[in-house]
């Protein structure tokens, strides 16, 4: 076995939690996780968060996050145990033999610094060639990863490239001083799809260049399905499935595997009269400041108890859209219709009914909870600016809302940092349903979710929607949600509305140029899907 | 009580337990003090004694007494500016904060302006034009410290004004007055509480430097920083007396500190103190 690069064995990490009202206690968050990678083989290493897969990665670089120990097990990095390693020992190893790619790459490089600086960094400062050469290399790479103008791309700052070309930078930079390992902690998660179909492709060929071994940290196995060997998945620190990435996709043997297979199988129909309009967007222009207009001629209707979908990547004008309807953006032209009257375009000009009729859930909840408010006030407090409730009227309605959305009385007096990701969406659903809304705005309420908890927001979201009848416009930039929740669906592209219309008419060719690219960039569970997404690419480029 | 008392770390049990001896003597000084506060008991700069523990002062009066008394004023003043000088500086800013634009320009400018003048030469103008009464004393000094807490109370209730849940709050239709005391106010309460400690302690050092330049506190009533004016010229006999009203300044101020480190422990805590 001489071609085994790394070898973990019963890696076990631990850290010491606070929890609320208790004595600080120890856990494992990685349960003794053993696996080896090969030379020029890539792993991936896939799970909800909390399965420990970062933990693990980092593992790799000999280097615990935070309070986090390695507190077991043995990881050989071309047969030598890297955990034993003295501290001059793992300085020598990072940056230089196992390299890391951050999730935000906007976060990871210094604003401050030209690219081209930064991405031979490490490679000079360990002193692994002249910086003529390093110099060389970096634009190199900067062409396999399909970066334009490769000579002068290291001359710019990172606020003077996207947010896709930053993330290849960054690649760059991992690769540049010819690592033998590099992990990639969830690379392309905050992308978009076009995007992520680029970098993943860009990626892909710079390991097979290079020949360099990875790890690659995803939740989303559709694309760890295009780019590793093998796949190991996790949760909660234990390793459930670990094998050959064809096995894992064609047959896997474990339940959750399944499950994270089989997430959003069951499609919604679609409403068969879509002709009434409880919102309608009249040929609404929009813009921040005098400058810079960001929505054109948005027209588009939502049918009363139905779900419109508006689609598009970042900067598409979703969000901006959702501004207008809520009256924090007035539109610049156009007008906006609720139940056929025309609502007020600013929020000051809105009536306490108006407000009360259009409520909004956030993607982050995090931030749209006041983290100084109990669940039972943050819930309570709609139900009596809206209704004037107060005592034991209230408190009763509260507990009603906790049921519906199948969390009960016992969450009432925690905080917000008491709850889990997928908790705190639901209080926040519970917020604006306390409201009684005829439409709730829910702007991407489930990207920030791992993909079983979304999918049980997605059902809860279905669910409610029979009981009380209420409309949704659901703002996404996952195709795959779109199928399963719309009615009908808006498709956004630099601030022009350029496909809507009932869902079976949209997602049906003959496409326009943006949908027919947003469609095929989503990554879809099969082995070899990549290729051909790049090939059919490539052919409608040469045939235009 | 008891058990939140026991629960303290050693620096926030002491720091209570001397600002609770300060509280004490400033609530009961005509009780505890053993002679009176302008009485002349004694020689200039008697030594301590059994009759007068910290010596006499500069015209012979007790020391320990004036010291006590001098808790009194000294603590009173300060905290009333403090107070004072606290509300008008959060509502200010978070008023700023919160409604933006033009209300925004012209608080911020008008607190830069005042941020423009020293402090000092500010104080000592003001207060040596107006009539010289404690009210006036306690109204400058507030005027001239909010502007600190405007800074700060603006800095930190715009970070909060931009999260999605004041957002959510004004989408619900809820007025200023919700916004700034329900949503923002608890979300940046934990610098507030760091800086009223730090801002209580300057307030005790300013009265005492306005004092010791004679436009505070006005003679033969105590305060910590008269104290010292009065006998600082004994330092050159060897005198100690001008050291007990420091060393009572700098003890008080690190008190204050301690009690509001473990304060800042429990409310930065996003569980509601429980962790």
């Amino acid at each position: 076995m001489s071609d085994t690069l790394l070898d973990v064995r019963g890696l076990k990490i631990g850290a010491t939690i606070f929890p609320p009202g208790e004595d600080p206690k120890d856990i494992e968050i990685v349960k003794g996780v053993s696996f080896t990678l090969e030379k020029g083989k890539v792993l991936g290493l896939i799970g909800e968060s909390g399965a420990g897969k970062s933990t693990i990665g980092l593992a790799s670089l000999a280097y615990g996050r935070g309070q986090v120990r390695i507190t077991g097990g043995e990881v050989f990095l071309g047969g030598e145990d890297i955990l034993k390693y003295r501290p001059s020992g793992i300085r020598s190893l990072r940056g230089r033999r196992v390299t890391y790619v951050a999730q935000s790459a906007a976060a990871a490089f210094n604003p401050a610094h030209k690219l081209g600086e930064q991405v031979i960094e490490a490679t000079l400062r360990h002193g692994i060639m002249p910086r003529s050469q390093a110099m060389e290399r970096a634009k190199h790479l900067f062409k396999i990863l399909g970066l334009p103008n490769p000579e002068t791309f290291g001359d710019r700052f990172p606020h003077q490239v996207s947010g896709g070309q930053l993330q290849r930078a960054m690649t760059a930079m991992a690769l540049c001083p010819q690592p033998d390992l590099i992990v990639f902690d969830e690379p392309t998660t905050a992308l978009d799809v076009t995007t992520q179909i680029d970098v993943l492709a860009a990626i892909k060929r710079a390991i097979e260049e290079t020949g360099v071994a990875a790890i690659y940290i995803t939740h989303d196995l559709a694309v760890v399905a295009q780019i590793s060997d093998d796949i190991m998945v996790l949760r909660h620190g234990n390793t459930i499935e670990y094998g050959d990435v064809k096995q894992m996709i064609e047959a896997p043997r474990e339940q959750y595997t399944k499950e994270l297979l089989s997430i959003r199988s069951d499609i919604k129909p679609e409403a068969e009269d879509q002709s009434g309009a409880l919102l309608r967007l009249n040929r609404i222009d929009a813009a921040y400041g005098a400058g810079l207009q960001v929505l054109f001629d948005v027209t588009m209707h939502l049918p009363k108890g139905q779900t419109l979908a508006v689609v598009g990547e970042s900067g598409s004008g979703k969000s901006t859209t959702a501004r207008v309807i809520t009256g924090l953006l007035p539109p610049s032209k156009g007008e906006v219709l609720f139940k056929g009257e025309p609502l007020p375009p600013a929020l000051k000009g809105r009536s306490k009914e108006q407000l009360r009729q259009i409520q909004m859930i956030y993607q982050m909840a995090d931030t749209a909870m006041n983290p100084r408010q109990t669940v039972a006030e943050i819930i309570g407090r709609p139900l009596s600016f809206y209704f004037g409730m107060g005592g034991s009227e209230k408190a009763k309605r509260v507990s009603e809302l906790l049921d519906q959305i199948e969390m009960g009385t016992g969450f009432a007096d925690r905080y917000p940092a008491e709850l889990s990701g997928g908790q705190k969406q639901r209080v926040c659903i519970a917020r604006s349903l306390a409201a009684k809304p005829e439409l709730i705005l829910c702007d991407e309420p489930t990207s920030a979710l791992d993909p079983l908890v979304a999918e049980g927001i997605l059902k809860l979201l279905m669910d409610l929607q029979r009981e009380t009848n209420v409309s949704y416009l659901f703002i996404t930039h996952d195709i795959a949600t779109v199928r399963e929740i719309s009615d009908s669906i808006a498709v956004m592209y630099k601030g022009r509305v350029v496909r809507f219309g009932p869902k079976s008419k949209v997602l049906a060719p003959p496409f326009d140029d943006y949908t027919d690219l947003l469609l095929k960039s989503v990554p879809e569970m099969e082995l070899g899907w990549l290729e051909r997404a790049l090939a059919s690419r490539k052919m409608e480029a040469a045939g235009n | 009580m008891v058990e939140l008392f026991k629960s303290m770390p050693f620096s926030a049990k002491f720091g209570v337990i001397g600002c609770g001896i300060f509280l004490f003597c400033a609530v009961f000084a005509g009780l505890i003090a053993p002679y009176g506060e302008r009485e002349i008991v004694g020689d200039v700069w008697e030594p301590a004694s059994g009759a007068f523990w910290l010596g006499t002062d500069n015209l012979g009066r007790d020391m320990l007494s004036r010291l006590i008394y001098g808790a009194q004023t000294t603590i009173a003043v300060a905290l009333a500016a403090s107070i004072l000088s606290f509300s008008i500086g959060m509502l200010l800013s978070f008023t700023a904060a919160v409604v933006g634009g033009w209300t925004d320009q012209v608080l911020s400018r008008v607190n830069d302006m005042l941020l423009a003048i020293p402090t000092l030469i500010f104080a000592l103008v003001v207060l040596a034009a107006l009539p010289q009464n404690i009210f006036i004393l306690i109204g400058v000094m507030a005027i001239i410290d909010q502007t600190r807490v405007y800074r700060l109370g603006r800095a930190v209730a715009v970070d909060v004004v931009v999260q999605d849940f004041v957002e959510a709050a004004r989408l619900r239709g809820e007025g200023w007055g919700w916004i700034i005391f329900k949503e923002i106010l608890p979300n940046v309460l934990t610098p507030l509480i760091a800086e009223f400690g730090l801002r209580f302690a300057f307030a005790v050092l300013f009265l005492s430097t306005l004092s010791f330049l004679g436009l505070g506190i006005q003679p033969p009533a105590a305060d910590w920083g008269g104290m010292v004016k009065d006998n600082k010229d004994g330092i050159i006999f060897l005198v100690p007396a001008a050291l007990y009203p420091g060393a009572a300044i700098a003890i008080l101020a690190v008190c204050v500190n301690m009690v509001v480190d473990w304060m800042l422990n429990r409310t930065s805590s996003l569980k509601g103190g429980r962790g």
